[in-house]
Parts: C-alpha cells; sequence; structure tokens
C-alpha cells in the first residue's frame, strides 16, 4: 500500500511541477480570473439595480422586496463558473497522455514498475488540484458577498454549489483524460472533449420533451441539469451518483486504454 | 539473468521477430547488430515490458515480463530509442523523479541522482533545463535515466546515436565498467562499438538471428581466409586462370576500372595462409603490370555485411572496395 501511494504520489509530484512551469496553466488560470470576475462583476451589478428597481417598486406600491440578491447572485455564478468549467477544463487535461505518447515518454513510465493504476491516478488527482487552485480566487468573490450583504447569502447553497463545480470539474477533467490518452495531438483531445462535454452539458435541448423515455435518458443524461440542481443549493442523490459514475467511468477508461496501448502497438 | 525463448512478435502481418531465443549471463555485455529494421527495437521492447510479445517467453532476473511484468521491471534500465525526456524539467528534478517512479528509497534517492550524474559526467549541467541541452547531453541524461536506480539489467537502444566521437568513447568506456556488475544488452548498427565493448554479438537480420558469438570468434570463423586485393594491368580471360592455379587461392574475382585496361582483383585464400609472394610471382611472371598489392582480414562489417545482405557480386565488391 505505501509502495502504491509511493509512485502515485512521484507521477502527482511531476504532474505539478510540470504544470506549474507550464505557460498553459497560467493561460488557463488567468482566463480563469479574468472571465469569471467580469460575470461576476456584471452579475452582481445587474442584481443590485433590480432590487433597487424592486425597492423603489415596493416604496411606491407597498408590495414587499422578492428579490432575494445574494442567493441569485450566488447562483448565476455558479452558472457562469460551471460554463467557464465547460471551456477551460479541457486545456487542462489535453496534455496528460497526449504529450506524453508524442515525446515518447509514455515508453518510460510504461517499463517503469509503476501499474497504469497508479500513473492514472496520479495524473487525475494533479488535474485536480490544478483545478482546485483555479477555484481558489472564487472564494473572494463570495467573500465579498457575506462580508457586505444583508441578508447573508445562505450558506447551504454555497457549499452545495461548490459540490457540484468540484464533481462537474472532476467529470470533465475524468472525460479530458480519457479523451487525451487516445491521440497524440494536444489540439485534438482539447477540441474533441469540449465537443463532447459541451454535447453532453445540453443534451436535453437535443432529445425529445419530457415524459417518453428516451426524453428521460436525454435529460439524465445533461450535465446542465444536474449542476443547476447543486447550484440552487438542492444535493440530489441522483446527482451525486451521475457525477461519481461519470468519473469512475473516465477512469476506467483511462485504464483500458493505457493498457490497449500495448495491444495496440501490437 | 534474460533468457528469451522462442520470441516472436508480429505487427499484423508484418513479422518484425520470429523464433529468436538467446540467454544473457548475469554481468556480460551483448551487442545487437543489425541493420534497420531488424527487429532490435521490437525484441528490447518486449524485453523491457514495453510491448507484448506475440509468442514466446521472456525471463529477466528470473521473472517472466508478462506474468510478473513489475518484479522484471525494478530490475531493468532502459533507455529507448528515442531518450524519454521532460524538456522542462532540470536534469536534477528529472532523475529525482525517475528515481521515485523506479522505486528507489528515499534515503538513497539523492546519493543515486548524484551518482548518474557523475556516471554520465553531467555535473556541470545538472541544474539545466534539459530543452536546452545539446542532443549529446539529452542522450546522456537518457542514460543516466536507465542508470538511477542501480538495475541489475540495463538495456539500450541505440545508447551512442548523436553523440560526437569523444563523447561515445566515454560512453562506451560507461557501458565497460558495468560489465560484471551490470547485466548489459545494448543494440547498435556501429560494428567498432560490439567488438570494443561487447563479450558476446547477435547479429540479427530481418527479425532472425544470423548469428551468436563472441566478436573475435566472428571475425575468425567467418573470415574463412583472407583477402588480397590486387590491381594491375593484363589479360582478363588468363588472370583469372593464372591466379586459380595457384593452390590455396579460393576464389577469384575481377573487376575492370574505366581507365582502360586496368583491372581490380579480390583473391580469396585459404585460412593461414599467406599467398603474397605467389600471387606477385605469378603476375609478374606474365608480364603484366602489377600496381597495387594489399593483403586484407575481413572486419566485422564485411561479414555483418555477408550475413545480412544477399550475396551478390556487387555487395561483395562494394565491402572489399570499403577495405
Ligand atoms: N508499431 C509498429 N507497427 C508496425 N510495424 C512496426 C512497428 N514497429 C516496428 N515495426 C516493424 O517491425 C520491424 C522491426 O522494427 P524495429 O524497430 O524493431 O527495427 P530496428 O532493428 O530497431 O531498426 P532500426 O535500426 O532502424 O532502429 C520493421 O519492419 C518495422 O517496420
Ligand atoms: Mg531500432
Amino acid at each position: 500500500m505505501r509502495r502504491f501511494l509511493q509512485g502515485v504520489f512521484a507521477i502527482y509530484r511531476k504532474e505539478m511541477g510540470q504544470s506549474l512551469v507550464s505557460p498553459v496553466a497560467y493561460v488557463v488560470l488567468g482566463m480563469f480570473l479574468l472571465i469569471g470576475g467580469l460575470f461576476y462583476y456584471t452579475i452582481l451589478t445587474f442584481y443590485m439595480e433590480r432590487s433597487l428597481a424592486a425597492g423603489m417598486q415596493a416604496m411606491q406600491f407597498g408590495t414587499p422586496p422578492e428579490v432575494d440578491v445574494p442567493s441569485m447572485t450566488i447562483n448565476s455564478l455558479f452558472g457562469v463558473l460551471g460554463q467557464v468549467a465547460l471551456f477551460l477544463l479541457p486545456m487542462v487535461t489535453m496534455g496528460v497522455y497526449a504529450e506524453e505518447r508524442r515525446r515518447g515518454t509514455i515508453e518510460l513510465l510504461m517499463t517503469s514498475p509503476v501499474t497504469d493504476l497508479q500513473i492514472v491516478l496520479g495524473k487525475y488527482l494533479a488535474s485536480f488540484s490544478l483545478f482546485l487552485i483555479l477555484l481558489l480566487p472564487t472564494l473572494a468573490y463570495h467573500g465579498v458577498l457575506f462580508w457586505k450583504s444583508d441578508p447573508r447569502p445562505p450558506l447551504g447553497i454555497l457549499l452545495s454549489g461548490y459540490l457540484g463545480l468540484l464533481l462537474l470539474g472532476g467529470a470533465f477533467l475524468a472525460l479530458g483524460s480519457f479523451i487525451s490518452s487516445l491521440t497524440e495531438s494536444q489540439l485534438i483531445a482539447a477540441v474533441v472533449t469540449f465537443c463532447v462535454a459541451l454535447v453532453l452539458w445540453i443534451v436535453d435541448i437535443a432529445g425529445p420533451g419530457a415524459g417518453t423515455t428516451t426524453g428521460e435518458l436525454f435529460q439524465y443524461l445533461s450535465v446542465l441539469r444536474h449542476y443547476e440542481d447543486f447550484a440552487r443549493g438542492v444535493v440530489d442523490t441522483t446527482s451525486l451518483v451521475f457525477f461519481g459514475s461519470w468519473i469512475a467511468l473516465g477512469l476506467f477508461l483511462t485504464l483500458r486504454s493505457l493498457d490497449s496501448m500495448r495491444w495496440r502497438r501490437a | 539473468m534474460i533468457e528469451v525463448e522462442h520470441l516472436t512478435k508480429r505487427y499484423g502481418d508484418t513479422v518484425a521477430v520470429e523464433d529468436i531465443s538467446f540467454r544473457v549471463e548475469r554481468g556480460e555485455i551483448l551487442g545487437f547488430l543489425g541493420p534497420n529494421g531488424a527487429g532490435k527495437t521490437t525484441t528490447m521492447r518486449i524485453l523491457t515490458g514495453y510491448l507484448p510479445a506475440t509468442a514466446g517467453t521472456v525471463r529477466v532476473a528470473g521473472f517472466d515480463v508478462a506474468e510478473q511484468s513489475l518484479e522484471a521491471r525494478r530490475r531493468i534500465g532502459y533507455l529507448p530509442e528515442q531518450p524519454p525526456l521532460y524538456p522542462e524539467m532540470t536534469v536534477t528534478g528529472y532523475l529525482d523523479f525517475v528515481a521515485r517512479i523506479k522505486g528507489v528509497p528515499a534515503a538513497e534517492r539523492r546519493s543515486r541522482v548524484d551518482a548518474a550524474i557523475a556516471m554520465t559526467h553531467l555535473g556541470e549541467y545538472r541544474h539545466e533545463l534539459i530543452k536546452r541541452l545539446s542532443r549529446g547531453y539529452r542522450q546522456r541524461v537518457g542514460l543516466a535515466q536507465a542508470l538511477v536506480h542501480d538495475p541489475e539489467v540495463v538495456i539500450l537502444d541505440e545508447p551512442t546515436v548523436g553523440l560526437d566521437p569523444k563523447q561515445i568513447i566515454e560512453v562506451r568506456h560507461l557501458i565497460k565498467k558495468l560489465r560484471g556488475s551490470h547485466t548489459v544488452i545494448l543494440s547498435t548498427h556501429i560494428l567498432p562499438e560490439v567488438s570494443m565493448t561487447c563479450d558476446r554479438v547477435i547479429i540479427i537480420n530481418k527479425g532472425r538471428i544470423a548469428a551468436v558469438d563472441t566478436p573475435a570468434n566472428l571475425t575468425a570463423q567467418l573470415r574463412g581466409g583472407n583477402l588480397v586485393w590486387l590491381e594491375l594491368r593484363g589479360d582478363r580471360n588468363g588472370l583469372e586462370q593464372t591466379l586459380r592455379q595457384i593452390a590455396g587461392v579460393r576464389k577469384v574475382s575481377v573487376e575492370t576500372l574505366p581507365d582502360g585496361g586496368r583491372m581490380r582483383v579480390a583473391v580469396e585464400t585459404e585460412p593461414g595462409s599467406d599467398l603474397r609472394s605467389r600471387i606477385v610471382a605469378a603476375v609478374v611472371g606474365r608480364g603484366w603490370e602489377l600496381y597495387e598489392l594489399r593483403a586484407v582480414s575481413l572486419t566485422l562489417e564485411e561479414i555483418f555485411l555477408r550475413l545480412t545482405t544477399e550475396e551478390t557480386e556487387d555487395t561483395t565488391r562494394a565491402s572489399e572496395a570499403r577495405a
């Protein structure tokens, strides 16, 4: 067990080291900050104006203000963060295996005394850590909300929103790793990952309406639906299972892909 | 230390390696010699567990590379044809990573990395990024990588490719130092490399073993006699006849040179005989003009060519002319 973890850690450590000197990681971080911040600002001002208007209406007509600005801000913000993740995470995983294949370093990994599972876990945990680093600055947005807003935003929504975002990111990363293991080209890996993720994001629109069995299936497969639940503060077991099994499937397929790489060369 | 039995590897319809068997004893240095596409890399990849064999078994240090892959891999250091480097890492950082995945205990890691750096003379560049190193130095980092966990078995796929002559000598020196303590297999196209570094040579061609022996034996056994090479002016038909009549001559091949009348003649003679004076006597006795006479013993290069190419007049002559 100890040996197993040491192998995973060796891979993890190498991946992190490479990320920290890679321009891609910084571009992704920069874009995440920029887009996230921009939308945060837009959303916040939008709801503030609406609540001001609502407040004025209330003064005129005596109805109580019905806009819960902090909750709605958080809700919209998570919506945006999910979309940004959809766009940016394919870039985090594009090189994970494709680059090792292109450079031939996969030959080093696969002839070293580490198992495919250790390689897959080490790399996955590293890409997930990178995602966590990307998310760190978003805590500041919520910090501002907590500090300045009245009423305080409900902590529940915040926590479930982050849980949803982590699961969503984890799922995209697992998908991206698998796709990266299928090619030697980072570009192809990124584009295909993005397209597949996008299709899964909006698959319910494509499907027939609710009611029919296929309709239900498409709805179930829609990432957006599951994710929206979390962003609204609803932690649903179905959604947990959905993301959990997606991650597991992605990692399993990556493992199979590494294994078959030996045979495909055959 | 290494036992290969009836190893066969097919890529689809292409047979890359066909029914190869050989053993390498502990502490021995084995050279793998063969032309492009002979199956050297394929064999090495199977030995290191990177590729599965189509048929046959490979045991390294007693472990089957397919069944007990991890145990076998733990004991192998491998320099692939394309050195597996991460350009954005420093030399030390890279070797530290390799030491980790090879399972070197934390306490020994530093000293192992330092030892590998010292062995490959990389000290000056230890903190340099790999992408800033020249090709030759990268090749050394690749070598250091194969040695960093002090493996029992070292497998080197064309270790001296891309090095300058001085570095080639250093690397050969390094490989020789591994004799006794490590079991080494190296592949190469460069013949002197094999005679200089290896205890035994396997000549492999089109996926099959063409010959296995010590470099010295191989040369002696295949020499099968010496070659006397002359340049003269005379009458072609009479020449062949005259030379064939000398006792001890096995084969005469004549080539007419472009500048009218001059001929280049290769005379193959029985081993252990020196017929030079008799040849001279015969040629001069007929009144022909002799311009040059040279005795040549076949180099490993010619043996290699003889074993790996179909013997046509042209190739024979080409190799003779080169000698
Ligand atoms: N991945 C592959 N798919 C299909 N055929 C392959 C593959 N790798 C090698 N081959 C074929 O197998 C044969 C042996 O190739 P191999 O690379 O083992 O030769 P080699 O002796 O290392 O040659 P070189 O001296 O050029 O490195 C060649 O005919 C080659 O075309
Ligand atoms: Mg080769």
